[in-house]
């Protein structure tokens, strides 16, 4: 993680912990529902003794405006919590010496019906993050996270959703891999040690999602929170060195700053979690979910 | 049965050339190995889809022959058939070789083939994979014990135990190999047990075929050289073994011919697939199984040397085909993440891979080939491995 990211993230994270998306482009058109609040009572003190006829219309049309803002910033401010939850780092940094925990199940929950068709913010923003990149070679780039768009062949409807390692509760690529290096983590975060990956791909076999894929080219100017190798398999990593720092994933930061809130990172064990409260409260579907891989990422709206 | 007297090759200038010969594709093998691992696989017709391309058809098909190369020894001392007793040695050094250059092209074909130690040495044992290595590993020590019985003096009463240990051990890893594939759960070629028993039955046909052509070629024409019996036997054996292969084939498509959910990838195997629904028809089905069929079965009850080593060149290529269908027409179907819908993306969801491969991995597959039949040849000049005949018995003076 380098330190501009947490210098940069605190402010936005203030506001997010506020209960606004901190960024003012989710629709909550503030850095922070407290902004909603200041407005609506920064009128408070007018009232209709001015003279004339344009004083008592300003007021009218103040009392309007104080009326309207009262009745709705409640729900501007509910929904502006709901939306920016998403990016709203939920987890609490891990201390260099502690332990992963199976207390936590790091997941995502991505809601369809926001994810705009033809938007790729996710894709860049963990490109950028990991450092892997278009070379030119479409076929054998890797491609951590890509937006797939699902069309229902018998009356046209269109999803488009984001596609990445569901970070699987019974990963098959951990079954397989004779090495042990792909392996999943104690907080569910399923990665793969570089250092003895040897490269026989069968991973990539295996996984259903085809979320893998493997470095056919010599590298440069890697990021050192997100080391990759020639001849290795790698994937999303759920940044699992955001998460360790009590950061969200790039992707759902990304998400979130685009103004779409499709993307929600958060502690699917945790009952009282934003993400476990959604899931409890909306339909939510596991892709592939008759393999019994029990993915971490869920999907809402397909 | 009279005593059988073994002897080393005696080399000659068709030795000597074929070694040469060998020994050349071997190091063009080589070269292809280090130009793909120094450029990455970006050199290879293999991409994010088709993970598997044309090194691991050849180093399978090394593997599945290696088990069935094994199948003369195994009749001989396992089931007690005399007649085949005398090809036992070169049936064992052949398994031998085989399978280690298949497993060599295996390694070569890695990401990190410099890290071999690494899968040597750290196991995951919920993985076929590993498992597989002890199996390759067991099936070499036990191989090589197994030819030490038949060779060694006052060695030949364990032959028969070390016999028995090896056929078992022979049906084990064949049965790994195909579970490498039978246990993929999440595409929709694999995922069906049918698939070990089948590696099982193609190794005995391919095996066979691999053993008989390379018997073939030891011994020439001469007086020596496998009698009509000796060669309708081989022959029928063969014609069974290809009987077998085609029966768990039609299992296995009409099993997923039944499922729905397989429907679209038995259609991209057998009606749609372009170049891998060719290799299909036209070369596992056709020429890989009815034409030796019918040139066993078909005409003169005595195979002649000719119509049998056809019919076994025919068993190899219909093996490779089959290899190649399994392994790259499974992966260039597309994965199906939502059933019944159809996806795009810049990751080629949804499309067919079309799979072409390149010169290396073709190079670093026949190097393989060329590896096990230089470990053969040098094993049959150094050792006592060829019987002096192996004409019938009763031409025999």
């Amino acid at each position: 993680m380098r330190m501009e990211d947490f210098i940069a993230d605190a402010p936005k994270a203030d506001a997010q912990r506020a209960g606004g998306c901190g960024t003012g482009t989710c629709g909550c058109k503030s850095a922070s529902p407290r902004d909603d609040r200041a407005a609506a009572l920064a009128i408070e003190g007018d009232t209709p003794n001015s003279t004339g006829v344009d004083a008592a219309r300003r007021w009218f049309l103040k009392s309007a405006s104080a009326f309207t803002t009262l009745a709705l910033a409640p729900g501007v401010t509910l929904m502006a919590y709901a939306e920016s939850t998403p990016a709203a780092a939920q987890t609490k940094a891990r201390a260099p010496n502690e332990i992963v925990s199976s207390k936590n199940r790091w997941g995502l929950l991505i809601d369809t019906t926001k994810c705009a068709d033809g938007c790729t913010g996710c894709v860049s923003a963990c490109s950028k993050e990991n450092g892997w990149k278009d070379t030119g070679h479409p076929r054998t780039d890797a491609q951590w996270i890509r937006k797939v768009t699902v069309k229902n062949p018998k009356n046209g409807a269109t999803t488009s959703l984001p596609m990445m390692c569901q970070h699987c509760a019974e990963p098959p690529c951990v079954d397989v891999c004779p090495t042990g290096a792909s392996f999943k983590r104690a907080d569910g975060i399923v990665l793969v040690d570089k250092h003895i990956c040897i490269g026989c791909r069968y991973c990539m076999m295996a996984c259903p999602y085809k979320a893998r894929s493997f470095v056919h080219e010599p590298l440069e100017d890697q990021k050192a929170h997100a080391p990759r190798g020639k001849g290795t398999v790698e994937s999303c990593t759920l940044c699992v060195h955001r998460v360790d720092a009590g950061g969200t994933p790039a992707c759902v930061e990304a998400c979130t700053a685009a103004g779409h809130g499709a993307m929600m990172f958060g502690d699917l064990n945790d009952p009282a979690s934003e993400i476990s409260k959604r899931i409890a409260t909306y339909a939510t579907r596991q892709i592939r979910a008759d393999l019994g891989l029990d993915p971490g990422v869920r999907y809402q709206g397909i | 049965m009279a005593r059988v007297v073994y002897r080393e090759h005696e080399g000659g200038n068709r030795f000597w050339m074929a070694l040469a010969g060998f020994g050349a594709l071997i190091a063009a093998g080589l070269a292809s190995a280090y130009y793909m691992e120094h450029n990455g696989h970006v050199v290879t017709g293999m991409d994010n889809q088709v993970v598997w391309g044309l090194p691991h058809v050849f180093a399978v098909f090394l593997i599945v022959a290696a088990s069935g190369a094994l199948n003369v020894a195994s009749v001989s001392s396992v089931f007690g058939r005399e007649v085949y007793k005398p090809m036992a040695r070169l049936s064992a050094l052949l398994a031998l070789a085989l399978l280690a250059s298949g497993l060599i092209v295996l390694v070569l074909d890695l990401g990190r083939p410099e890290r071999l130690i690494v899968a040597m040495t750290t196991y995951n044992f919920s993985s076929i994979f590993a498992w597989n290595i002890f199996l390759y590993t067991g099936f070499m020590v036990i191989v090589g014990a197994y030819l030490l019985t038949m060779m060694g003096t006052g060695l030949d009463q364990y032959s028969k135990p070390m016999g028995l240990a090896a056929f078992i051990w022979r049906l084990a890893l064949t049965t790994g190999t195909g579970s490498i594939f039978g246990w993929l759960i999440g595409r929709e070629a694999y995922d069906a047990a049918v698939l070990a028993p089948l590696f099982v039955a193609i190794s005995l046909a391919v095996g066979l075929a691999v053993f008989l052509l390379v018997v073939m070629a030891l011994f020439g024409t001469g007086p020596n050289a496998p009698g009509p019996e000796l060669r309708t036997r081989l022959g029928r054996l063969l014609g069974i073994f290809i009987g077998a292969v085609l029966y768990f084939t039609i299992v296995q498509h009409l099993t997923n011919l039944y499922a729905a959910e397989h429907k679209s990838i038995e259609r991209f195997i057998l009606w749609d697939g372009g170049v891998i629904t060719r290799v299909f028809w036209q070369g596992q089905i056709f020429l890989g199984a009815i034409v030796p069929l019918a040139m066993i079965f078909l005409g003169p009850k005595i195979l002649s040397r000719g119509r049998l080593a056809l019919a076994a060149a025919f068993v190899i290529l219909g093996g490779l085909a089959q290899l190649y269908v399994i392994i790259i027409g499974g992966q260039s179907a597309p994965l199906v993440l939502f059933p019944g819908m159809i996806e795009t993306s810049s990751f080629f969801d949804g499309s067919t891979t079309i799979y072409v491969p390149t010169l290396p991995e073709f190079l670093l597959g026949l190097g393989g080939v060329a590896l096990a039949l230089t470990i053969t040849l040098i094993g049959v000049r150094v050792l006592r491995i060829l019987p002096t005949t192996l004409a019938d018995a009763e031409t025999q003076t």
